[in-house]
């Protein structure tokens, strides 16, 4: 067994390395933010306030969007990052109020197990998607 | 009874209630697009399960829960954006209870149109 090193006394204090993983967090939290502004509003602009609003969405209004890729990348880019931006609020929250490390361990499964189904499930959605599946669609992809 | 300075204590004012209302209409617009995600997922299942889903969105009750879910997007939008002014522009920090009153005042300007338009397609058909 070796003695115990004693650091001399002037060596500088080394902090033990963990990552900058909240910094990096706490950034994405504000540069997602800020694109799902954009986003969030646009989506609701233009499927709540332009022409019928909401009596104007169903199957076909979907298939009219989802047949154009820039409505696909919208969505997709959304949902990435509204679910990790609302994973990773939720993380803060049960960090902040869960106290006994058994709660703490049993809401974070939930919460990673959550934004993984709704991730998949949603990116499936949005790259399996066949406007055409309705058989009287009139979109043009569809009729010819 | 311990006592403090009067004056540094982070509650009771602008500061702390946005705060509290960032996570409250965070946690709710979280829970929300669980749902959301599986109500546009039944697109893959069939148009006619889909119409079934989005429907419910067209009852008056939901409709109206739907004006709440916009004003809590909408605070937490705007809020966010003062979040971050407070944290990355040099005057952020001093004006902070001014951009309160700023989200407050652009809130009101978004929301009266919004519930107006939302609700006269809910109502009126």
């Amino acid at each position: 067994m070796s003695a115990p090193t004693i650091p001399s006394p002037r060596a500088p204090y080394k902090a033990r390395r963990s990552g900058n993983f909240e910094l990096n967090s706490w950034l994405f939290q504000r540069g997602s933010g800020l694109l799902l502004v954009v986003l969030v509003i646009g989506h609701l602009f233009v499927n709540l306030m332009v022409g019928r609003g909401i009596h104007a969405i169903d199957f076909a209004f979907v298939a009219g969007k989802w047949a154009n890729p820039f409505w696909q990348v919208w969505d997709l880019a959304m949902l990435w990052l509204a679910e990790l931006h609302g994973m990773n609020g939720l993380r803060t929250i049960i960090n902040d109020y869960a106290t006994r490390p058994h709660t703490r361990f049993l809401l974070k499964t939930l919460l990673y197990f959550s934004a993984l189904v709704v991730i998949v499930l949603g990116t499936l959605v949005i790259f399996t998607f066949d406007p055409c599946a309705d058989p009287s669609s009139t979109l043009s992809v569809c009729t010819k | 009874m311990a006592s403090s300075p009067a004056g540094t204590l982070y509650r009771g004012r602008e500061g702390m209630w946005t705060w509290v209302l960032h996570r409250i209409t965070g946690v709710l617009v979280f829970f929300f697009l669980f749902a959301h995600v599986i109500d546009t997922s039944m697109v893959r299942v069939s148009p006619s399960a889909y119409n079934t889903a989005v429907n419910t969105y067209k009852n008056p009750v939901v409709g109206l829960m739907e004006v709440g879910l916009v004003a809590a997007v909408l605070f937490h939008a705007l809020n966010g954006i003062r979040v971050v002014l407070v944290d990355f522009w040099e005057k952020g920090p001093r004006y902070q209870r001014q951009m309160t009153y700023g989200v407050a005042g652009l809130w009101v300007v978004l929301m009266v149109p919004f519930a107006i338009r939302h609700l006269s397609h809910v109502f009126g058909g």
